[in-house]
């Protein structure tokens, strides 16, 4: 019996914001989980806070409410939309524990909804690691010893009965915050509190620590009918005690007989059964004694996770979606393999590849971080490369990690040369994300594979293939490459070297080795087909190689090549997915076929029924160069590759226009690419069009900086050039922070020395900085005939200073007079018509006494298109994409594509960013010329405050409405302070303030009635610290300052982390918070889906 | 490790380039016929599994001998298999359970190997034009296209004889009987056995009427090589059994018993070889993956027998179930070396059947 007609409406809730253990992958399961839905003939209701996801794109559901994901809120959407099923499985953590809030709740009792995928009570015993060790107990399973803890001295008690090293683990976490290991009494009490405080339910798991041994995972599928499979396994290089989302993964698991994978296997199905995961997919983790193959059981996640969409990925298999059918009723026996269109699901993927995942992680970002990798998940994005072998498939990862390694043999510039073997030891047995390279080292410099294997308890299977690329690398050292034969070039490509590889390690020119190379071991694409080639393949999933045969099917229809964004990282992340995708969508829809190139696992443009054809493929010049070759190759009867599509997907694709024909890239030329970023060329346009910039210029040296900063006047805005997302930005007051700054660029080891360096064709830029202006951003779409759409005015909450991505930001913009919005249209079409834009481009102003300065213009695709898209129900980047093919704006506004005016909506949107602080509890919380920010979401209301309220709420801390407000300013921000405090009053909060604060309110004739004392100092009044550990304080305002304040400071924005309490720190957020309160005060909130706002 | 080249050819023609590995035959010359093997893990079952007598087993996962090889995981005294055909043979093994690396395995059993090939486009080749005998070596690609060119398949051979036990002899110490004829029986198939009842292991060989001496409660038909329609004295010693004595069948034995209920079998284009087949219990509508390794099938149309299982990938018959003979078989590997367990109740349903319960049928017959 298939599906199910006894329920009609289905609610799905998504993941919320990109936070570190919680990515785009489930935007790629909850958009096939809503896709699924629909083809079956339910009404979908969708939630989530999140603006850059396509599952938010009205089309993707039926209703779509972008509200916070919060137990009012959803339990008003429900009331309002009244859903007999709410399926919780596709939207990570956040939605499981929403469920569980609602069910708690009553809610899903009182309005009679089921809930399906997961019922609440397997749930709760996958969850509740208590319930979860006793379940695992019934089935005779092991568990790692271990005891739960609800305080400090329960904690201590137990680790005194297991011994060390204990590992940590707070209940209900995702990617494991607030876990650790700990070898000693003192290292343990830390991090019992932390994790004690992490836990929603103040619970944490105190454990015996198997670092060291093997880690597996199995992704399993489980139908009504009690049917079970297992879609992949995956084996971690690293051994225990890496968080998985930190660890070099590979599928399928390598080094695990048959007869254990079996017992696994059995096991695993055993967890479900037992646990009562009744339909869907979840993944069970195993540790492996690797000496003796003890075999227990870590842990089950009863959901699709970031794991299963890498299986997805790696298999082809698409667990989200089969997973939505069997929630609906289907056995697996009654749902197809997508991929081969003729077998049933009912079976287990076999591959005949190989699957590396490497995380991607940002401590550049976050100074202060010790970048050691542990049981809590730090990184921000990932790769994955697929290989006909490992060595392949290791080496094209690390190169489409974009950190300007070219494999894991690096040729001549080995970055860890100049260490001593004691350091160098210590680099490989600490994870750190240069684990691998400091590997290579130790391989290059001949210590034995079993060495580093006992050593860094890696398994020697990895570190021996490892070691056979360090051979290989050797013997190119001195081979005559260009008379290579064909077997010998074959043999080279399959142990995974690129061109440019064997050019720097051989010494030949790049063009010398591919002109050698290509007729000889020329590169193949080979399918991803989930059974080893045993069926045919529907579905034209590629992968690079060098083998015999190409697999790429020829076609006379014209194509369009669309560069992805490779992996997430701060600064550029799932926005531009969100754009990529929307381009394949429209180029399908223009009768052109769209093939996408990519290698993030986590997205929707890797899904494979996204494109017509993709490519999971690093991108860089050459991998790019062959898929475009293939392309080309694969045209018949006249079709041709039109172009390549390089302004959505950020920084990454805009790096690759350079290596294609100018011929090849569609929409705004490369050189008008290269005249924003050219910091001449750029004051030149702006100079002629006569627009204000602030004063500035370049330098490659640091004489020249100096000169330069004294010539346009401190403070001077710091930055270099081709970066995103504020990539080493700072702002300095004067020449010593100037000099530390550009010492920290330029150096040997700076940041920018694996990038290119500094040069005179990629300067330093320095700008004179504009204190206390609004910062707008504006989003347009130039064609072709010189026609402009305006899409969006954003304005920042937060002043000019603060990197764009880390700002709120309100469209339609709140204080902004009608002239400076005029002249924000009239500069906007003016640069674009200057730089001859062809699409999208994004203009950031900075405007001071109603004066309009032109801060950069990027001519491609920015972070807030899809905002921008939601705030406005206009697809920017669709039509950002039928301009690059030729269609005008005319036409479209003609089409009932593009509105007559920009939108100026009755309602205002709040896009606010989200911040990972909570995961690096050393970082200053901060706000400053650097992003750091690694998502988004949306507040919609009827005003600003409401709807800032709502994006404050949806990023984690909603403002509270009644309590106290901790305010500690500086002393410029404490005229504009008073305005906050007088509000918050009105309000009925009370006031806490540092003395210097408190004094200015009171000589202002405000009550304040905590006075507060220096942190740890307790004469002069209450220590803030305590004040927000005790809960005394619900809302904390604290503008930096320098000196001691700053250290003060640092510890209040810690202490509001580590007790989720609300902490603003510029002066406008603050202001927008207490409207925000006032408005929700006055007007209460609604909820409104996209459907019902863009009518 | 320096290799010599080697070369593959297949009797169509095709040539793959690979690498002189494992045992290295004097003339450098190894023939049989290609198939693939989909499996992840358990090559070396696979490799000493006996089914494969006359076969070149390519493996379609690329890294094979990553946790070497143990004395434990052998399906049989030696490998029967023709050579083994392998993307990347992994030169040093990782597992605790390891006694060694699979290349000296492959050249103390005599296993000739060529290496370094695109197993993906031989295993493409092979499901375009089926199953093909040919040869590999590294005596040049002359010689071996000759060899290719005369190469033969498994139809009409007899590889049973080769391969079956030359004496009887006994395993387990259950209260009940079973005499299992070995075909070419997999070590594992044996343990399954074994765990349940005393066995006596009899060569293929052994008439009925010798099998009706040892006085067992059952009879069981083991796996094993080749055409099972060259093997029609083996079918009229399993004819005399039939209603008898309770009969449990695997694949080659499964064959031989749909024969003796006056079925006939055909060959398939490219046999099921894999530990992932998705099959139906068409009693229950449950759903098992299963190992399999045939080329043959059971025609459903000439079967007087019911059809007990069926392969959801292409409706092949996977088991079928005599109730009122007392007799039932299945085409796959339940005993799972290597594979999923998921049908290991097939051994408890031959000892309910011992035990005197009677066998269901499903209610679905074709």
């Amino acid at each position: 019996m298939p599906r199910r007609d006894d329920i009609h409406t289905i609610m799905v809730i998504g993941s919320g914001p990109i936070v570190i253990g919680q990515a785009c992958e489930f935007d790629y399961s909850g958009t096939q989980a809503c896709q699924v839905l629909r083809d079956e003939g339910y009404r979908v209701v969708l939630v989530n806070s999140n603006p850059a996801t396509i599952m938010t794109d009205p089309s993707t559901a039926d209703v779509t409410y972008v509200e916070p994901l919060d137990l009012s809120v959803l339990t008003e959407i429900i009331e309002r939309e009244r859903p007999d099923a709410l399926l919780p499985t596709l939207g990570g953590q956040t939605a499981l524990n929403l469920t569980m809030a609602l069910v708690r709740a009553g809610v899903t009792e009182r309005f009679g909804v089921e809930v399906i995928g997961a019922r609440p009570e397997a749930i709760e015993t996958a969850e509740n690691r208590e319930l979860f060790k006793a379940a695992m107990a019934d089935i005779g399973l092991g568990v790692p010893e271990s005891g739960f803890a609800h305080n400090v001295a329960e904690a201590i008690e137990i680790a005194e009965r297991i011994g060390w090293p204990i590992i940590v683990r707070p209940s209900y976490i995702l990617g494991g915050a607030g876990t650790g290991i700990a070898h000693n009494a003192q290292d343990f009490a830390r991090l019992a509190t932390e994790g004690i405080a992490a836990s929603p339910v103040g619970e944490i798991l105190v454990e015996r620590s198997i670092a060291g041994w093997k880690e597996y995972e199995l992704e399993v599928m489980r139908d009504r009918h009690d049917n079970c499979v297992i879609v992949c396994s995956i084996e971690n290089v690293d051994p225990m005690g890496v968080h998985t989302g930190d660890s070099v993964t590979v599928a399928p698991a390598q080094t695990l007989s048959d007869v254990e994978y079996q017992a696994m296997r059995d096991d695993a199905f055993a967890v479900l059964r037992r646990v009562g995961v009744e339909t869907g997919g979840s993944n069970v983790q195993f540790a492996v004694n690797p000496s003796t193959g003890e075999r227990l059981v870590i842990e089950m996640n009863p959901r699709v996770s970031r794991s299963s969409a890498l299986a997805s990925k790696a298999t082809g298999f698409p667990i989200a979606k089969i997973a939505a059918r069997l929630a609906v009723g289907y056995a697996l026996n009654e749902i197809l393999n997508d991929i081969t269109r003729s077998t049933p699901a009912s079976f287990e993927p076999v591959i005949d590849y190989v699957v590396t995942k490497i995380p991607r992680w940002a401590f550049e970002k976050l100074p202060g971080t010790s970048s050691v990798l542990g049981t809590r998940m730090q990184s921000v994005g990932e790769v994955m490369a697929i290989g006909r072998n490992f060595a392949e498939s290791l080496q094209k990862a690390i190169r489409s990690l974009e950190q300007g390694r070219p494999g894991f043999a690096p040729g001549p510039n080995r970055e860890f040369a100049d260490l001593d073997d004691d350091t160098l030891w210590h680099r490989c047995v600490v994870a750190t994300p240069e684990r691998l390279y400091a590997l290579h080292e130790m391989l290059w410099r001949g210590a034995s594979v079993e060495e580093i294997a006992a050593r860094t308890g890696i398994d020697v299977w990895f570190i021996d293939q490892m070691a056979e690329i360090v051979i290989r690398e050797r013997e190119l050292r001195d081979a005559d490459v260009v008379n290579f034969d064909a077997r010998t070039w074959r043999r080279y490509r399959q142990w995974g070297f690129t061109d440019s590889q064997v050019a720097a390690i051989s010494g030949t020119s790049v063009e010398l080795v591919r002109a050698a190379r290509t007729a000889l071991a020329p590169v193949t694409f080979k399918t991803v087909d989930t059974c080893a080639a045993e069926f045919d393949a529907a579905t034209p999933y590629h992968y690079g190689t060098t083998e015999d045969e190409s697999e790429v099917r020829s076609s006379n229809k014209d194509r369009v090549i669309i560069l992805g964004s490779g992996p997430n990282r701060i600064g550029q992340g799932i926005e531009f997915d969100y754009c990529c995708v929307h381009a394949s969508y429209v180029l399908r829809d223009m009768g052109y076929e769209s093939v996408m190139v990519n290698c993030n696992p986590e997205t929707v443009s890797t899904d494979y029924s996204t494109s017509d054809r993709l490519y999971f493929e690093p991108l860089t010049p050459e991998d790019v160069a062959e898929v475009v070759a293939a392309e080309q190759a694969a045209c018949v009867d006249g079709a041709r590759v039109v172009g390549v599509i390089v302004s959505l997907g950020g920084q990454t694709p805009l790096k690759l226009a350079h290596t294609l024909g100018p011929e090849l890239v569609l929409g705004t030329p490369v050189s008008a690419i290269d005249a924003a970023e050219d910091r001449e060329h750029w004051s030149t346009i702006c100079n002629d069009l006569g627009l204000r910039q602030p004063p500035g210029d370049v330098a490659v040296t640091l004489d020249e900086a100096i000169e330069v900063a004294e010539r346009i006047g401190y403070p001077v805005l710091v930055r270099p050039s081709y970066v995103l997302g504020g990539r080493a930005m700072e702002i300095v007051y004067n020449e010593q922070s100037l000099r530390r700054v550009m010492n920290n660029l330029t150096g040997a080891h700076g940041a920018l020395a694996r990038e290119g360096g500094v040069s005179a064709t990629r300067p330093i830029l320095l700008d004179r900085f504009l204190e206390d202006a609004v910062e707008v951003d504006v989003d347009a779409i130039r064609d072709q005939s010189g026609d402009t759409y305006v899409a969006g005015i954003m304005e920042h909450v937060e002043e000019a200073g603060v990197h764009s991505g880390d700002s709120a930001c309100a469209l339609p913009p709140q204080t902004l007079s009608q002239s400076v919005i005029a002249t924000l249209h009239d500069y906007t079409r003016r640069i674009a018509d200057a730089l001859g834009v062809v699409g999208l481009v994004n203009v950031q102003y900075a405007v001071k006494n109603d004066e309009v300065f032109v801060l950069e213009a990027n001519p491609r695709a920015s972070r807030t298109v899809p905002f921008v898209a939601k705030a406005t129900g206009v697809p920017l980047a669709q039509i950002a994409v039928r301009v690059m093919l030729g269609q005008t704006l005319a036409s479209l506004r003609d089409a009932g594509v593009v509105p007559a005016t920009t939108p100026n909506p009755d309602y205002v949107s709040v896009k606010e960013a989200v911040l990972p602080f909570n995961r690096f509890p050393d970082v200053d919380t901060i706000l400053g010329p650097e992003m750091r920010s690694t998502g988004e979401v949306m507040g919609i209301g009827e005003s600003f405050g409401i709807a800032f309220a709502k994006s404050q709420l949806a990023a984690g801390t909603g403002l509270p409405d009644s309590g106290q407000v901790f305010l500690s300013l500086a002393d410029r921000d404490k005229v504009g302070g008073l305005a906050i405090a007088r509000q918050l009053l009105d309000l009925g909060f009370t006031i806490a303030a540092t003395v210097g604060t408190a004094g200015y309110l009171r000589s202002n004739g405000l009550t304040v009635t905590t006075l507060v004392g220096k942190v740890g100092l307790a004469d002069l009044g209450a220590d803030a610290v305590t004040l927000i550990a005790d809960g005394a304080v619900q809302l904390v305002v604290n503008t930096p300052s320098g000196g001691d304040a700053m250290v003060d400071g640092a510890q209040i924005r810690h202490a509001c982390i580590t007790h989720g309490v609300p902490c603003l720190t510029t002066l406008n957020a603050g202001l927008a918070a207490a409207r925000g309160i006032a408005d929700t005060r006055t007007h209460g909130w609604r909820v409104r889906s996209l459907q019902e706002l863009h009518g | 490790m320096t290799r010599t080249q080697s070369v593959l050819v297949l009797a169509d023609g095709a040539v793959f380039e690979g690498y002189a590995a494992g045992y290295l035959p004097d003339d450098g010359v190894t023939t049989g016929e290609f198939v693939f093997n989909t499996a992840l893990s358990g090559y070396q079952e696979v490799i000493t599994d006996p089914s494969y007598a006359g076969q070149v087993i390519t493996f379609t996962y690329p890294h094979i001998g990553n946790y070497g090889v143990t004395p434990l995981d052998d399906e049989a005294v030696r490998p029967w298999c023709r050579g083994v055909v392998v993307r990347d043979l992994s030169a040093r093994p990782s597992s605790w359970r390891a006694e060694r690396a699979l290349e000296p395995f492959l050249v103390e059993r005599r296993v000739p190997a060529i290496v370094g090939v695109d197993t993906r486009r031989l295993t493409r080749h092979l499901r375009a034009h089926g199953a093909l005998p040919g040869a590999f070596g590294h005596a040049g690609t002359n010689a071996v296209a000759a060899a290719a060119a005369t190469a033969k398949g498994t139809d009409g051979m007899d590889y049973v004889s080769l391969v079956s036990t030359p004496a009887a002899y006994e395993r387990g110490s259950g209260q009940r009987h079973v005499v299992a004829v070995d075909y070419g029986i997999k070590t594992t198939m044996v343990d399954q056995l074994a765990q349940r009842f005393r066995v006596t292991v009899v060569p293929a060989t052994t008439s009925a009427d010798e099998i009706r001496a040892l006085g067992p409660d059952g009879v069981f038909l083991s796996n094993g090589p080749g055409d099972p329609a060259a093997l029609g004295q083996y079918v009229r010693e399993i004819e005399y059994l039939v209603g008898e004595v309770p009969i449990f069948g695997i694949c080659l034995g499964h064959q031989l018993l749909a024969t003796a209920l006056g079925g006939t079998t055909y060959k398939l284009p490219f046999g099921h070889h894999g530990s992932n087949h998705p099959v139906q219990d068409l009693a229950t509508g449950r759903i098992e993956v299963t190992a399999q390794n045939h080329n043959y099938a059971v025609d459903p149309d000439s079967l007087s027998a019911v059809v007990s299982h069926r392969n959801l990938n292409d409706g092949v018959v996977e088991g079928l179930v005599a109730p009122a003979l007392r007799c039932f078989s299945v085409q796959y590997h339940p005993e799972a070396g290597p594979g999923p367990h998921d049908a290991r109740y097939l051994f408890e349903r031959f000892e309910s059947l011992l035990r005197g319960e009677d066998l269901k049928a499903a209610d679905a017959t074709t």
